[in-house]
């Protein structure tokens, strides 16, 4: 890549941002190599839960990385596994740095971390006597435990044990905006580099969290997909008879650099970082504004910080959870932005294969949205058997498209009030 | 560290604690040195610095989003109305609708009733997996699953203060509030924001986090003491609800709209070193060197020491040269106690509102010595388990 005349600022006199590294590991299988495969074959992770009993659960399937083993399981043990293993493909691919000795600092969107069930029933058995055990009586017992539970469930666990492992620089930043987590992950990395603070970071989200209490919550909230058989037909993304969003697991990792330090170390540039647009909704916790208006924001904003029209993004790569309410509130900010494009752009939707693998989907489907450019190849959405007519979409329908796309918008949105757009270009601006 | 040198001005505070409510009640408890408010009973052994009570009205309107709150987000959402309204921006839906939100969080509370009936009857059950399905499905209250999510203190403060300019949550205990205040800083000195809403909160007054806490070995179950006077009886942290919101600006947009600085912040450091003998202290005169040129006139030194023994003498040991020199040296945990995630945005608050206020906050035990009101501010946290920071303010 010829380095003659190039430009490493944008518009704004910032440096411009590129991706030099990917990893994903998805209920698909670990590593770009396979999940493409399996993505561009319309194939869904989706499979029944075996990790614990269902039978009496409304919902009964979900996207469990089942080949990873985190023995305990616990769900931060699960999600450093994973954000290991994708951290690690990215870092191998960009390979940037030495071993353990990565010269930036890492963001990583990490589920909720708690104690949980298998952890407050051992503290329960080391009281002694019947009775109702309390938290006091808990308490009583877990000075002696031993701090291993301590370490495990502070919410810093997860980045501190990745920043240990590849030497990241600086204090790992972990963080949560609900479902668009991944996608606030390389917001942030974004920024730090445009404002000079770092030339090379990991932006990394992952999510190991399908366990029975977390199940059972978003079960409470009618938020997830009953349609248990059989279990891959049950994500349906803009379809009519789609019912709610299945949980899923996984993780996706970028190295994201400034073009300046990516060409002067020589190194393979797999896509641009163009912009990143964010807005919050002030309606509900867990719906978005009728008008939908913080959605639109969002997407206007990442155009304006890309400084690209409408008119040049090629592809929609689409939050599209399944539930009722995202995909007609997505199509409806797509609308109001795109027009009547809307209807004639590729809009595809990744969890209807991999489900919804939250914390990760924003980092998952970046990972997703690069490699689209580059292989000129668009995932399907899959399971789309009956067409929504109040929202009308070229969604890719069940089997993938070739195409050349040269930039793609990825959303993610969030309970919260969470907006997050994403704009990746294929090659660096001129 | 940002390489961005617009100026940045703290132009609205929002802060309860145990000490009470807003600038003017926390400066005059710290300057006479009244308190501790420490309740020994409520979770003994481990005695709380609870948080005063709140007309959650007066920031939280409706009741039924007082309801699907649990008691950090109202004290959160409480404390982010307080900032608001201090900065003159309350209200301003045009401006808050460009306004940044960063908020340090935590995990959602449990609702230790439920959890002690289900441990309980999984003790002796035959199936105890299928048991606690059930018991999960029929006792957890769906609303208040959203009450767990850590970002829904910024969502809620989305709903009842409609900041949606952006909303950021950040996590990871002490580290949390410092990347905050750190990403916020960084961001207006660069020009990638003009204000920002940072802080966060932290209620005391659960049993999980006492728990979690207690795994660790790292809390005290004494009767109180201040924190320098801790570490030779074993140390422990007495942790205390707080909450704290600053409304971060920058200059020339504050000027545009005819706001008065309460303070300004120079700069600010984070580290995170893996806490081998002596790495704290190491991290803190690297954080000191980048940022002691921008000192100026007499310096108070506002720790974040925990109480906890070995982490606490080496701070001791890395502040007194500050002290020997002529700054004063307050431990703020010995006043309102240790809210992890809060507790470094909550220092660089009262940092910032003695600056203003004049005075010196009372020495609490120690080596803290009396001394007159200082013209710089620096803020020394270091978390419990995990994390550094130190930021500079000057009065404004």
């Amino acid at each position: 890549m010829s380095t003659s005349g190039r430009s490493y600022r944008d518009r704004n006199g910032h440096p411009i941002v590129v991706v030099t590294g990917m990893g994903v590991v998805t209920s698909l299988g670990a590593g770009l190599h396979d999940n493409w495969a399996a993505l561009t074959a319309g194939r869904s992770g989706i499979h029944a839960i075996t990790r614990f009993p269902t039978d009496d659960l409304r919902t009964k399937i979900g996207g469990t990385v089942d080949f990873v083993t985190a023995e305990p399981f616990s769900a931060p043990e699960l999600s450093e596994r994973l954000a290991d293993l994708a951290i690690g493909e990215a870092v191998a691919q960009a390979a940037i740095g030495r071993k353990g000795d990565f010269p930036g600092p890492m963001f990583i969107a990490v589920p909720p971390v708690e104690l949980e069930w298998p952890q407050r029933r051992a503290l329960a058995a080391a009281t002694s006597g019947g009775g109702e055990i309390d938290y006091p009586r808990l308490l009583a017992v877990a000075r002696e435990k031993g701090t291993e539970l301590h370490r495990r469930f502070l919410f810093g666990s997860v980045a501190e044990h990745l920043a240990e492992t590849y030497g990241t620089k600086g204090m790992p930043v972990s963080l949560s905006t609900a479902c668009a987590s991944g996608g606030t992950a390389i917001q942030l990395g974004l920024e730090t580099i445009r404002r000079g603070d770092a030339d090379a970071v990991i932006a990394a989200g992952t999510d190991g969290s399908i366990h029975a209490e977390a199940l059972i919550r978003f079960s409470l909230l009618s938020a997830l997909s009953t349609q248990n058989d059989p279990p891959e037909a049950a994500a349906k993304p803009f379809s009519k008879n789609r019912d709610g969003f299945v949980m899923a697991e996984g993780a996706g990792a970028l190295v994201l650099e400034s073009l300046e330090h990516a060409v002067a170390r020589g190194a393979e540039i797999l896509g641009v970082v163009e912009g990143c647009g964010e807005h919050a909704d002030s309606f509900h916790r867990t719906r978005s504004s009728p008008d939908g208006h913080a959605i639109i924001a969002a997407i206007r904003a990442a155009l304006d910080d890309a400084g690209v029209s409408p008119d040049e993004v090629d592809h929609i790569n689409a939050h599209g959870t399944g539930t009722p309410e995202n995909d007609k509130m997505e199509h409806m900010g797509l609308e109001a932005v795109f027009g009547e494009r809307t209807a004639r752009m590729p809009v595809s939707s990744n969890k209807s294969m991999i489900g919804h693998t939250l914390t990760a989907a924003g980092a998952v489907e970046a990972v997703f949205s690069l490699t689209t450019m580059r292989e000129g190849r668009i995932p399907p959405t899959i399971n789309y058997e009956v067409p929504d007519p109040a929202i009308p979409l070229d969604v890719v329908p069940n089997v993938a498209r070739d195409a050349a796309v040269r930039r793609v918008m990825s959303n993610s949105f969030g309970f919260g009030g969470q907006n997050v757009c994403l704009i990746f270009a294929a090659e660096p601006a001129q | 560290m940002s390489a961005g040198d617009r100026s940045v001005w703290i132009t609205g505070i929002g802060i309860v604690s145990s000490l009470g409510e807003g600038q003017e009640a926390h400066h005059e408890a710290l300057v006479a040195g009244a308190g501790p408010n420490v309740d020994r009973e409520r979770f003994a052994p481990y005695p709380v610095h609870p948080i005063v009570p709140l007309e959650l009205d007066r920031q939280i309107p409706k009741k039924g989003d007082q309801r699907q709150m649990e008691p950090w987000q109202r004290i959160g959402t409480y404390a982010a109305g307080l900032a608001l309204e201090d900065a003159g921006v309350k209200g301003d839906e045009a401006l808050l609708d460009r306004t940044d939100m960063i908020v340090a969080a935590g995990g959602g509370e449990r609702d230790a009733e439920v959890d002690s009936a289900i441990v309980t009857a999984l003790r002796d059950a035959e199936d105890p997996e299928r048991l606690l399905n059930a018991k999960l499905s029929t006792e957890l209250r769906p609303t208040l699953f959203l009450a767990q999510l850590p970002n829904l203190l910024a969502g809620n403060i989305s709903i009842v203060h409609k900041v949606t300019g952006s909303s950021r949550t950040l996590m990871g205990e002490e580290a949390a509030g410092m990347s905050a205040i750190s990403s916020a800083h960084g961001r207006i000195a660069a020009g990638q924001s003009e204000i920002c809403l940072v802080g966060g909160s932290y209620n005391a007054e659960r049993w999980d986090m006492l728990l979690l806490l207690e795994l660790g070995g790292f809390q005290w179950r004494e009767d109180y003491a201040p924190v320098w006077e801790r570490a030779a009886h074993g140390g422990g942290v007495i942790t205390g609800s707080v909450g704290a919101f600053l409304v971060l600006e920058s200059e020339s947009h504050a000027r545009a709209r005819g706001a008065e600085p309460i303070a300004r912040i120079s700069g600010v450091q984070t580290d995170y070193t893996r806490r081998g003998p002596g790495d704290a202290a190491a991290a803190a005169r690297r954080q000191l060197d980048a940022l002691a040129g921008g000192i100026e006139g007499s310096l108070a030194v506002f720790s974040g020491a925990t109480g906890i023994a070995g982490l606490t003498e080496e701070e001791q040991g890395f502040l007194q040269p500050l002290a020997d020199g002529g700054g004063s040296v307050r431990a703020l945990g010995s006043a309102i106690g240790h809210g992890l995630e809060i507790q470094f945005p909550a220092l660089v608050a009262l940092a910032a509102i003695n600056l203003k206020h004049g005075g010196s906050f009372a020495p609490r035990g120690g080596n803290e010595r009396p001394a007159t009101a200082p013209d710089s501010a620096l803020v020394n946290c270091w978390g419990h388990w995990r994390g550094e920071a130190m930021a500079l303010l000057r009065k404004a």
